[in-house]
């Protein structure tokens, strides 16, 4: 037991010494990864005084609300249809879960085929649209657990008091999934956030369309500054507060009777 | 005529659910469709609400043809077997939740929900949310749910069935009081014959997709047409032999019966209830095998020879004869007028209650 016990503290120190490490020296005096001079939170301010750091986090929101919004009406619908009826075929369901599966990098790849073939122009909106592709996979992956167990009476109940079944969705059904709906939207803003790969095959050229990781990529070709060290802080408590919110939902606040 | 079936019939794949079912429930009654599980009483109750569509025949509401309605557009209202209650609010917006369907005017709403509410005992948990109540609670909340709407007729699917069984005798009489209040046609499916007893006005007991028998529960209990009937409602002593004048041919001998449905030389079946059996007097002689006491009343097992299975007979706890010792010779008989001669079917205690 206490073998176990030392196990699980050399995971957490293996998993977030790092990350304690970079959060400490986001607030060191020196401009230098290597010593220790003294506590301060200019490089917070520097952050924010930085023009391309500021536009490029605004991106990162564009892209992150819009591909939200869209993935996870998509991919909500797209559950109800899955998990409607006897289960679906096998196959279908591991190409339901395709997306959150195949490699960053193939499927940037891929995209960017894609939206070369068809003449897409680049820009946030494809950033966008290549987003809402895998995004889709994991509302659609959230939502189909809290559809799962659910008891189609309610529906037929409301049906048969004179409702339609417009009604029936945005009265009884939406509600009820509902905290699965805001547990997959709120992972699905927290993935597009921190996405690389895929932004950055799809972006296309100019700064206009450089969300907030890849910005971190170009400085980080000069070396590691506190500046970016203050940066991964900020987008890391932002992930983390985004995940703690989703498994709250997740648990879900409505319970079925 | 509230309800009336005419000649339904639905299939599933190859499986007949309803098999050309008639039938006509009246203004007011309390009606129960009565069966062994996979008998079709459930799939004949959603088509009347509209969940299922009879493959062939025609559902017909109060003289109106709604076999193409959709649920949301039949004057019927249904409460689940699983209450299906709104789990995300409160029991006062589940019952009135029907109402503003109807857009109705927000007072008229408030006024039904509450006089709804009140009919079932539930004004005090108005603001309660559903899995915060009990097993009787949310039943009420159904009932109410259902009834708020004014249906012409009220279909309930195994209403009492999620309940224990001292709360299920007190909803019994509890549901019936309501009916009779509303005046409301009462369409219900049971399985529990005891059930359909207690409650209902007339009971149609359902066989395969068809209807083996209907009538008041008086009728299907001391005048069944069939062994199924027989069988499935109450407990029956059955001995079978071949129908003959007066009786029932078996062993050398003539027992007295009625006989329904049978000629003279046809295999059938006696069958007669144990309350109607007698210890002594004329009869055929036996000897006691068994006494079992169940508190109200005793059952007399009494073997008899020639005939395969020991006879039983019903005493009351008044009964002198309860004290009758096992193994001692005694005589048992019965009223011609008692007992009924059957046609024979094998197949007739098939899902019958243990």
């Amino acid at each position: 037991m206490r073998l176990l016990n030392a196990h699980l503290g050399l995971v957490f120190v293996f998993l977030y010494g790092p990350i304690a490490v970079l959060m400490v020296l986001s607030f060191n005096k020196a401009g230098l990864p290597t010593a220790w001079t003294g506590f301060s939170t200019e490089w917070y301010g520097a952050l924010w005084a930085d023009e391309t750091i500021r536009s490029a986090a605004l991106n990162t929101l564009i892209v992150a609300v819009f591909s939200t919004l869209i993935a996870t009406a998509l991919g909500t619908l797209l559950a109800i249809a899955v998990e409607r009826g006897e289960g679906v075929h096998p196959a279908l369901d591991a190409l339901l879960f395709a997306p959150m599966i195949i490699p960053d990098i193939v499927l940037a790849i891929a995209l960017l085929s894609f939206f070369t073939l068809v003449q897409f122009t680049l820009g946030l909106h494809s950033i966008i649209l290549a987003h809402v592709v895998f995004n889709i996979a994991f509302v659609c992956a959230v939502v189909r657990t809290r559809l799962r167990g659910f008891d189609t009476s309610v529906l037929e109940a409301s049906e048969d008091l004179g409702a339609s079944p417009f009604q029936t969705f945005w009265r009884i059904r939406l509600p009820i999934i509902l905290p699965g709906v805001i547990a997959g939207a709120l992972l699905a803003f927290t993935l597009s956030v921190d996405e690389f790969i895929i932004a950055f095959f799809t972006a296309g050229a100019g700064a206009s369309s450089t969300t907030l990781p890849m910005r971190i990529y170009s400085m980080i070709r000069f070396g590691v500054t506190p500046e970016i060290n203050a940066l991964a802080t900020v987008v890391m408590l932002f992930a983390f507060t985004m995940v703690f919110a989703a498994q709250r939902f997740g648990r879900g606040v409505v319970g079925t009777p | 005529m509230t309800l009336r079936f005419d000649a339904v019939t639905r299939r599933f794949g190859t499986i007949t659910a309803v098999d050309g079912v008639s039938l006509d429930v009246e203004e007011g009654t309390f009606f129960a469709l009565l069966g062994p599980s996979g008998c079709g009483k459930t799939t004949l109750l959603r088509m009347a609400a509209g969940f299922e569509m009879p493959d062939e025949g025609r559902v017909i509401v109060a003289g109106e043809d709604v076999t193409a309605r959709p649920p949301a557009r039949r004057p019927v209202n249904m409460m689940f077997q699983s209450y299906a209650l709104f789990p995300h609010m409160s029991v006062a917006d589940n019952v009135a939740y029907g109402l503003k369907m109807e857009r109705l005017p927000r007072s008229e709403i408030a006024a039904r929900a509450d006089a709804a509410m009140a009919m079932v005992g539930l004004e005090d948990l108005a603001g309660r949310r559903p899995d915060r109540l009990s097993g009787g609670q949310r039943q009420r909340v159904a009932l109410a749910r259902a009834l708020v709407k004014r249906p012409k007729v009220l279909l309930l699917d195994e209403p009492l069935a999620a309940l224990d069984r001292q709360l299920r005798l007190k909803m019994q009489l509890e549901l019936k009081r309501i009916q009779d209040e509303t005046g409301t046609t009462f369409l219900v499916v049971t399985h529990d014959q005891e059930e359909a007893l207690v409650m209902a006005d007339r009971i149609a007991l359902m066989r395969g997709g068809r209807i083996e028998q209907t009538g008041t529960p008086r009728t299907l209990y001391e005048a069944p047409e069939s062994r199924f009937v027989a069988a499935f409602i109450g407990i029956t002593n059955f001995i079978d032999g071949h129908a003959a004048t007066g009786g029932l041919a078996v062993a050398g001998r003539t027992l007295p019966g009625h006989r329904v449905n049978t000629a003279p030389g046809e295999a059938a079946t006696l069958a007669v209830r144990p309350e109607r059996v007698r210890l002594g007097g004329e009869g055929l002689s036996g000897t006691v095998r068994e006494v079992v006491y169940h508190g109200g009343e005793s059952a007399v097992h009494v073997a008899v020879d020639g005939l395969t299975d020991a006879i039983v007979a019903k005493l009351g706890a008044g009964d002198p004869q309860t004290a009758i010792e096992e193994g001692s010779a005694v005589t048992i008989g019965w009223d011609a007028n008692d007992a009924r001669i059957l046609p024979h079917d094998t197949d007739a205690d098939k899902g019958s209650p243990p």
